[in-house]
C-alpha cells in the first residue's frame, strides 16, 4: 500500500509463510494455464460468444482469496474464471460451463460471464459493467442486517469505475457503514480505451474521497502486497468502519475478449510488463531466491497444474450438452410464467 | 372498509411480522411515512433496520435490494413511482429476473419491486407512464396489478411470499378507494388468476388496475342499451391467465381489451393474439383494443382526458364489436 491508507490502522506483519506462498504460486499458475487452455478451446470453436481471460491479473484473485473468511462473499463482473478457480471451484465445472455443457457450474445456461457458487460465497458472474458494485453492496447490506460479521468483496475494473451506480453504491455504503471492500482491478484498459483517455481522475483509489471512503493503491502484480492490503481493508470493513477501496494496479496480457485485435497498445508495452512485472515469475523468483522452494518443488506444481487443466479441458470437450428439456427449467421457482 | 393504501400497508406489516427476513427500502418510506403514505407507521413498529430510507438513487438502491435478495433476504423495494424505476430497470431485468436461469437454478432472488404505475392526474408525460407491457414481457419476473383493496392486500402478501422477483404495479388514483378486505394473516390472492368481476353474455371486456373501474362503469352503461358485458380483471399480467379470458370469449364471442398504457406491443395486443390463436372460431368480430393515445401524456386537462381511455371509448368499442 503506497498511499492514501490513512484510515487503515497498522496491522501486524503477517507475511505469508513458505507453504502459503507455494500455494499462491500453484493457484496463480492454475489460473494462467486454465486461461491459456480456454483461449485454445475458443480458437477451436468449443467456447462461444464472449470469453474474457484473466491472464496477467492472477495475483489479485489469489491474494484476495487468502483474505476471505468463511461466510464472506465475493462478486465480480464477467472476467471471472480466475476468481472462480481461486475460490476453489472445480476447474472441470468451470471449463464445462465455458463449453456450454450440462456439467457446467451453471448447468451450461450461464456461460463464461455467468457463474455462481453459493457454497463458496461466489455471487457471480455479472455481464453489465458496474452492476456487481450495487449488487455487492447489497450483499454487505444483508451482512449488516444479519449482523453476521461477514464482509463482501466487490471486484470491478477501471472501466466500471466510471459507471454512475458505483458512486450511488459508495454513497450508501459509507452512509450506512456497510462491511464492503471495493477492489478495483485497474488493468489500464476498458476494452480499448485507456484510463487516461476515459477518466478525469486516473488515481482510482481516490474516487471515494467525496464520500469519505478511504482508498489505497496496491501493486496488483505482487500477490503478497495484494494480500496484505486486503487484510487491512477487510479488517477496516469488518470492524464496522465501513467500506474501503483498493486500487490494484495490474495489466491484462490478452485482449479484452477473444475478438479484440488489440490495436490500442503496442506489442512492446505488453512484452515489457511480461518481462518485468509478471506476477507468477515474480513469485517464482522470490521463492527460489529466498530458498523457500526448490526448483523441483515448482516443477512438481507445474506438472500438477498441467494435469488438472488437461483433465478439465478433456472433460469440457466430451461432457454432454444440456438436455433439451432444460430450456424451460429454472425460469421461475415453482409453477407459472 | 379499508382503502387500497391501508390494505397495502397492512399486507407489508403482516408479512414483516411473519418473516424477519422481509424489509422495506425506498425513498421517504420511513420517517416521511411514504410519499403516498403507503408505509404509514411501519418505521414505528419495525424500526430503522427494517424500514430503510434511501437517498434518491434508484439505480443504486434497486441493485442493493437485489444483492440483499441474492444473499437470501426478502426485500420490498418501493419506487416512488415506476417512472423512476426506469433508472433501475437494468437491475430488475438483468440482475433479478435472469439470475436464477443464468445460474442453473442456484441463485434465488425473492424480492418485490412496488409502487404506483401509470397516469396520476396532470403530472405530465414523464410521471405518467404505464409499464405493464414492459415488465410483462420478461421471463423470470412475475407481474401483478391489483384493482381493489382486497386484491391489493391479498396479492401483495402473495408477492412477498413468492420466491421469485415480483413487479407489483399499484395505481395512485386507486390508493384512496375503499373496499371490503377479509381478515386473516393467510388470506391471499393467488398470483396468476384473473377474476370475472361481472358476468355477461354479449361481450368480454378485459382490463387491469385502474381500468377495471372504468370498464365496470362501461358495462353498466352498456346494460342500459341491452348489452350484457362480462368484465375480467386480469390482476396478474405475468403469468397471464389466458384460460379465463378464452373461456369467456367462447361464451360471448366478442373481445375488447382496455389498458391505460400505449397500444402497440401492449397487454391488449397480447391478450388479443392469444384469443385469436386459441379461440378464432368462437369470435364473431375482430377483437378491439382501447388504450392510451399514441402520444406522450399531455398536461392540459382537455388533452389529458382525450389521451387516457374514457368510459365513452370503452362503450363505443364494445358496441362496435357487437355491431351496434
Amino acid at each position: 500500500m503506497a498511499r492514501g491508507a490513512a484510515k487503515v490502522e497498522k496491522v501486524e506483519a503477517r507475511s505469508a509463510d513458505a507453504a502459503s506462498l507455494l500455494g499462491f504460486y500453484r493457484d496463480m499458475l492454475l489460473i494462467r494455464r486454465f486461461e491459456e487452455r480456454a483461449g485454445q478451446l475458443y480458437g477451436m470453436g468449443l467456447i462461444g460468444g464472449f470469453c474474457h481471460l484473466y491472464i496477467g491479473q492472477e495475483a489479485i484473485a489469489v491474494g484476495m482469496q487468502a483474505v476471505k473468511k468463511p461466510g464472506d462473499q465475493m462478486i465480480t463482473g464477467y472476467r471471472e474464471h480466475g476468481h472462480m478457480l481461486a475460490a476453489g471451484i472445480d476447474p472441470k465445472s468451470v471449463m464445462a460451463e465455458l463449453t456450454g455443457r450440462a456439467a457446467g457450474v451453471s448447468r451450461g445456461k450461464g456461460g463464461s460471464m455467468h457463474m455462481f457458487s453459493i457454497e463458496k460465497g461466489f455471487y457471480g458472474g455479472h455481464g453489465i459493467v458496474g452492476a456487481q458494485v450495487s449488487l455487492g453492496t447489497g450483499l454487505a447490506l444483508a451482512n449488516r442486517y444479519r449482523d453476521n460479521g461477514a464482509v463482501a468483496f466487490v471486484y470491478f475494473g477501471d472501466g466500471a469505475a466510471n459507471q454512475g451506480q458505483v458512486y450511488e453504491s459508495f454513497n450508501m455504503a459509507e452512509l450506512w457503514r456497510l462491511p464492503v471492500v471495493y477492489v478495483i482491478e485497474n488493468n489500464q484498459y476498458a476494452m480499448g480505451t485507456s484510463v487516461e483517455r476515459s477518466s478525469s481522475e486516473t488515481h482510482l483509489h481516490r474516487r471515494g474521497a467525496s464520500f469519505n471512503i478511504a482508498g489505497a493503491e496496491v501493486d496488483g502484480m505482487d500477490v503478497t502486497a495484494v494480500r496484505e492490503a486486503g487484510l487491512a481493508a477487510a479488517e477496516h470493513a469488518r470492524s464496522g468502519r465501513g467500506p474501503f477501496i483498493l486500487e490494484m494496479k495490474t495489466y491484462r496480457y490478452r485482449g479484452h475478449s477473444m475478438s479484440d485485435p488489440g490495436k490500442y497498445r503496442t506489442r512492446d508495452e505488453i512484452d515489457a510488463v511480461r518481462r518485468t512485472r509478471d506476477p507468477i515469475e515474480l513469485l517464482a523468483d522470490r521463492l527460489e531466491a529466498g530458498g523457500l522452494a526448490a526448483e523441483s518443488a515448482l516443477k512438481a506444481v507445474d506438472a500438477e497444474v498441467k494435469a488438472i487443466v488437461a483433465d478439465a479441458a478433456e472433460f469440457a470437450r466430451t461432457a454432454p450438452e444440456p438436455d433439451p428439456g432444460e430450456l424451460y427449467t429454472d425460469v421461475t421457482i415453482g409453477a407459472g410464467a | 372498509m379499508t382503502t387500497v393504501r391501508d390494505a397495502l400497508r397492512d399486507a407489508m406489516a403482516e408479512e414483516m411480522r411473519r418473516d424477519p427476513d422481509v424489509f422495506l427500502m425506498g425513498e421517504e418510506v420511513a420517517q416521511y411515512q411514504g410519499a403516498y403514505k403507503v408505509s404509514r407507521d411501519l418505521l414505528e413498529e419495525f424500526g430503522a433496520r427494517r424500514v430503510i430510507d434511501t437517498p434518491i438513487t434508484e439505480h443504486g438502491f434497486a441493485g442493493l435490494g437485489v444483492g440483499a435478495a441474492l444473499a437470501g433476504l426478502k426485500p420490498i423495494v418501493e419506487f416512488m413511482t415506476f417512472n423512476f424505476a426506469m433508472q433501475a430497470i437494468d437491475h430488475i431485468i438483468n440482475s433479478a429476473a435472469k439470475t436464477l436461469y443464468m445460474s442453473g437454478g442456484q441463485m434465488r432472488c425473492q424480492i418485490v419491486f412496488r409502487g404506483p404505475n401509470g397516469a396520476a392526474s396532470r403530472v405530465g408525460a414523464q410521471h405518467s407512464q404505464d409499464y405493464s407491457s414492459w415488465y410483462g414481457q420478461v421471463p423470470g419476473l412475475k407481474v401483478v396489478a391489483p384493482y381493489d383493496a382486497a386484491d391489493a392486500k391479498g396479492l401483495l402478501k402473495s408477492a412477498i411470499r413468492d420466491p421469485n422477483p415480483v413487479v407489483f404495479l399499484e395505481h395512485e388514483m386507486l390508493y384512496g378507494m375503499e373496499g371490503e378486505v377479509p381478515d386473516g394473516i393467510d388470506v391471499l390472492t393467488p398470483i396468476g388468476e384473473a377474476l370475472v368481476r361481472r358476468s355477461g353474455t354479449d361481450v368480454t371486456l378485459v382490463a387491469h388496475a385502474r381500468m377495471v373501474g372504468f370498464t365496470l362503469h362501461a358495462a353498466e352503461e352498456l346494460a342500459k342499451e341491452g348489452i350484457e358485458a362480462e368484465v375480467i380483471d386480469l390482476r396478474t399480467l405475468r403469468p397471464l391467465d389466458h384460460a379465463t379470458v378464452i373461456e369467456s370469449v367462447i361464451k360471448t364471442h366478442r373481445l375488447v381489451t382496455v389498458e391505460e398504457g400505449w397500444g402497440p406491443f401492449g397487454v391488449g395486443a397480447e391478450v388479443a393474439a392469444r384469443v385469436v390463436a386459441e379461440a378464432f372460431d368462437a369470435l364473431d368480430a375482430p377483437p378491439a383494443r382501447v388504450h392510451q393515445e399514441d402520444v406522450p401524456l399531455p398536461y392540459a386537462a382537455n388533452l389529458e382526458a382525450l389521451s387516457i381511455p374514457s368510459l365513452a371509448r370503452i362503450v363505443a368499442a364494445a358496441k362496435a364489436v357487437c355491431y351496434r
